[in-house]
This record gives C-alpha cells, sequence and structure tokens, in this order.
C-alpha cells in the first residue's frame, strides 16, 4: 500500500475525533491501562528492591570454607582454585589463622581476653561469594566435596526468607499481570468493538468503494495506539511521583534499615516496559475488534 | 463490461437465487435490471460487488473473474464499480464535499486531486449550492444525487444502482434516472436495478427481466413484455 503524509494525517485525524466521540469508553480504556501498569509497576519495583537486598547479602562475606587444619597455609591457598570454580562462586578471599584472629579480636571491645590466644587454635579459612543466593545450598554441597575443606558455614535464613518472599511475588506478579493483561484487552476491545459498531455503515461504505483491509483498519488501531500510550505515559508519571514520595519516606524514617533502589536506576526500561504494553494493549485490542468487519 | 454464464448461487440455508442466469452487459451499455421481489436481482447485485460467491457458473465484472479474485484484489476491483443504494448511504455528520471526497481518500488521492475533482462531480449532479451542506440538510433526491456523485468520483468504468428511485417522489425519480441516464451518455456501463415500471418505460433502454432465478426477458421495452407474459 503507497503510504503518504496525506493518508497518515486522515488516520490520525480520524483517531483522534473516535477518541473523543466515544469519550466514556476511551476514558474507562486509559483508566484500566493505568491501574493495570500501576500494579505491574508495584510489582517490578517490589521485586527490584527484593533483588537488591539480596544481592547485598551476596555481596556480604555470608560462607565460610574452613579448611583442613593439616594443611599448610600454601596447601590451603591452593584450595582457592578450586572453589572458584565451583558453580554459582563469583569469587573467594583466602583468610590466614592470623587475619582470622585479628577480626575476632577486632569485633570485641575487652581485646585484652584474648591476648593470648594462639592463631593455630583457629583454621585457615577462605570468603565464599556467590552469584545468586537462590542456588547457596547447591553450591554448599558441592564446596563440601572438595578435598581439604572441613567445614562449610553460612547463615542461610535470612537469605532463605527473602529467596521465598521473591519467588512468591514473582509468582503473584505473573499471576495478576496475566489477569490484568487479559482484562485491559478486553476493555480496549471493547471501546474499539464499540465504536466499529457505531461506524459500521461507513465501514461497509469503504469496502464497497475499494477501500483494502489495512485502510480500515488504521484509524482504529491509531485510536487504539493513543489511548495505550495516554495511559502508558500516565500511569508512568504516577508510577515515578508514588515511587519517588515512598522513597523519601523510607529514607527520613531511621528505623529502616533499607534504602529503596533509586527510580532513575529503572526508569528507563521501566518507560520502554511501559510504553510496549501501551502499544500492545492498544494495537491488540483494536485488532481483535476488527477481524469481524473486515471478512468481506 | 459484466458477463454472467449460466451463474447459480445456492445460499447457505438451501434457497436456490439464481438458476442458470446468463447475460451480458457490454461497456458503456445501459441496462435496467427488472422483477419482483425475491426474484435474484439482489443477488445478481452481490455477485458483482463481490459481496458473495457463484456456486457455479462464471461472473466476470471489469474482466475480474469473480470466482478467482483473490480477496486482497477485491478493493481493486470495486474501485472500478461505483455503486448507488435505495439508501443513499451517506456518512452523518460528514457535509457533501467529505461524504464524496471519503470515496477518493480510499483510494489514495492527494489533498490537492480532491479539491480539484469533488467540485467537479458535485457540479454534475446539480449541488454545487449545497457542497458544505449535511446529510440531513438536504432532500431526499438531493441525498442520492450525492451518493451518484460518491459513486462517480473515481471515475469507475460501470455504475450499479440498486433501487435507486426506491425512496424518492416520481419527479425525483426521472431527475435521479435521466442523470445516470447523462453520466452513460459520457461512457460509463450503467445497470440499474429497480420494479418502477412507468420509470423504465420512460426511457425505453435495454431490459433484462429476471424471476424466480431465471432471466425471463431480455431487450429494448422488456419491462412491458415481462407483464404481458
Amino acid at each position: 500500500m503507497k503510504w503518504s503524509r496525506n493518508r497518515t494525517g486522515y488516520y490520525l485525524k480520524e483517531g483522534v475525533s473516535s477518541i473523543f466521540n466515544h469519550s466514556l469508553m476511551s476514558f474507562a480504556s486509559i483508566c484500566i491501562i493505568i491501574a493495570f501498569l500501576l500494579i505491574m509497576g508495584s510489582f517490578i519495583l517490589l521485586a527490584v528492591n527484593i533483588n537488591d537486598i539480596i544481592g547485598g547479602l551476596e555481596d556480604e562475606n555470608i560462607i565460610l570454607a574452613y579448611i583442613d587444619e593439616y594443611l599448610s597455609e600454601f596447601e590451603a591457598r591452593a584450595l582457592g582454585a578450586e572453589l572458584a570454580r565451583t558453580a554459582n562462586v563469583s569469587r573467594v578471599n583466602f583468610i590466614t589463622r592470623e587475619e582470622a584472629l585479628e577480626r575476632f579480636i577486632g569485633r570485641h571491645e575487652e581485646t585484652g581476653r584474648f591476648a593470648d590466644v594462639d592463631p593455630t587454635w583457629l583454621r585457615h579459612r577462605f570468603e565464599v561469594f556467590v552469584e545468586d543466593i537462590a542456588f547457596i545450598s547447591d553450591t554448599l554441597h558441592e564446596m563440601r566435596t572438595i578435598y581439604g575443606i572441613e567445614r562449610v558455614n553460612a547463615n542461610l535464613t535470612v537469605a532463605r526468607a527473602l529467596v521465598s518472599v521473591r519467588t512468591i511475588v514473582t509468582g503473584i506478579s505473573v499471576v495478576i499481570i496475566a489477569v490484568l493483561l487479559a482484562i485491559s484487552l478486553f476493555i480496549m476491545s471493547n471501546t474499539i468493538k464499540l465504536a466499529t459498531y457505531e461506524r459500521r455503515e461507513e465501514i461497509a461504505i469503504m469496502r464497497m468503494v475499494g477501500a483494502t483491509n489495512s485502510f480500515i483498519r488504521w484509524p482504529f488501531i491509531t485510536e487504539g495506539f493513543i489511548l495505550g500510550f495516554l495511559g502508558s505515559m500516565a500511569s508512568y508519571a504516577v508510577l515515578w511521583s508514588l515511587y519517588g514520595i515512598m522513597a523519601g519516606r523510607v529514607y527520613n524514617f531511621e528505623a529502616f534499615f533499607i534504602n529503596l533502589v533509586p527510580f532513575s536506576v529503572v526508569s528507563v526500561p521501566v518507560f520502554f516496559l511501559f510504553a510496549a504494553i501501551g502499544f500492545g494493549v492498544g494495537v491488540g485490542g483494536s485488532g481483535l475488534a476488527l477481524n469481524k468487519y473486515l471478512k468481506v | 463490461m459484466i458477463r454472467l454464464t449460466d451463474v447459480f448461487k445456492v445460499y447457505a440455508n438451501g434457497t436456490k437465487a439464481l438458476k442458470g442466469v446468463t447475460f451480458t452487459l457490454n461497456t458503456g451499455e445501459f441496462a435496467f435490471l427488472v422483477g419482483p421481489s425475491g426474484s435474484g436481482k439482489s443477488t445478481i447485485i452481490k455477485l458483482l460487488t463481490g459481496e458473495v460467491a457463484p456456486t457455479d457458473g462464471q461472473v466476470v465484472v471489469n474482466g475480474y473473474d469473480m470466482e478467482r479474485i483473490r480477496m486482497s484484489k477485491m478493493p481493486y476491483l470495486r474501485r472500478t464499480i461505483g455503486v448507488i443504494f435505495q439508501d443513499f448511504r451517506l456518512i452523518e455528520g460528514k457535509t457533501v464535499f467529505e461524504n464524496v471526497a471519503f470515496a477518493m481518500r480510499v483510494v489514495g488521492a492527494s489533498n490537492k486531486e480532491i479539491r480539484q475533482r469533488v467540485p467537479y462531480v458535485v457540479e454534475l449532479v446539480g449541488l454545487e449550492n449545497k457542497i458544505n451542506a449535511k446529510p440531513d440538510e438536504l432532500s431526499g433526491g438531493e441525498q442520492q444525487r450525492v451518493a451518484i456523485a460518491r459513486a462517480l468520483v473515481n471515475n469507475p468504468s460501470l455504475i450499479i444502482a440498486d433501487e435507486p428511485t426506491g425512496n424518492l417522489d416520481p419527479a425525483r425519480s426521472l431527475e435521479i434516472l435521466l442523470l445516470l441516464q447523462k453520466i452513460n451518455e459520457l461512457g460509463t456501463t450503467v445497470l440499474i436495478v429497480t420494479h418502477e415500471k412507468p420509470l423504465v418505460d420512460r426511457l425505453s433502454m435495454r431490459v433484462i427481466a429476471i424471476d424466480g432465478g431465471r432471466i425471463i426477458s431480455d431487450g429494448m421495452d422488456g419491462y412491458y413484455n415481462y407483464e404481458v407474459e
């Protein structure tokens, strides 16, 4: 089909005028898209923050691999390469007995009480950092099989709780997003159906004078696109504002030990995600609604 | 040009609308298609405009074989045909100019082409003084003139008018028929479906009569002959 500025102007004009002709349904469509994207955005931000907290824990030294006491420091250090090759391990850090003792003493105020402690009472050890805390149990299991590793310690309670929360949030998010997506498509489809029903005579005339399906379809797709775009941009602005307010309150509330991830970190992917969903719901809904009018 | 060869049409509910219809309408011809309700006139119109396909036989319209035509080509066939309906089928809320321009926009005409062509066609149907009026500000005859202008604006080689005078008084009906005759004299093939005997007789043109899905007469003054039989 030959494309022209003339024709684009026509599609745009028809799409915009249809939005105003069915202002109530258009408003409902925009509102449902805003609601959908706000809920989805909230879950995304929740997941991002949980991941950030979990990421923080991953960076902390949560696994300690103690070396067999009969191995020399040289032999103990040599185990580092094998530990680093273990699946899910991001990096390892060797700590000698002496360093371990220094750290231990440093953590206690009454340092004089430990003045006579012999470093040989302690073991050489590795701090092991993991890539994904969700697979830490497998990592621990694999590390225990390495010859020379006497014991492996990790405080998994908080990590497991956070991983569980992340899994639950992800699961709930997927279900809610799927339901809302279906509802949004339905509402958008009905908006366009109403528009096509009111204009069925016009569509019949279009067909009779030789309009191609794409010529008939484009004004409605334009309408869906505009509704989707308005809805997605409005929801993006609202989400940004609300999240900014909430992040400020969390920051000012000293009892909280966490800070929310700044919106700027996720602003670009969320923008494109919202725009894509707005486009998909708008244009997809229009396409679904129009099919029955384009068969002859 | 229209050519129907031994055309049968049976609808899904079993209704046998056409039973071996054969006729040809050559380029530049003018003809009436007449017959009582349920005779098969509307089915022939639907076959010619591609709304239904023949069950058997061959329908050729402006070089397109209606049985073999691909759906993607249908719009291009329809651009060679101007269709006029009994109920005018104008778009409420659009002016005369916009209603006529609409048909040009559909085929991708530029604004410049539309601005040049539409006033010419509107003048041809005698509505130059009402070019900015909306359908509800026009009489039935004027609305039908707008519909004729819309059918003409893309310069089709064939005009099909389905009961174009059905909603008009006798004087306005004659005006419309004379207008269609004038269009025919300019070279456009015209097929008018009607059951208004006085008007058909008045123009003394070719008349194809159909009844019970069969052509029962075809020739000059055919409508008269059909009634006698």
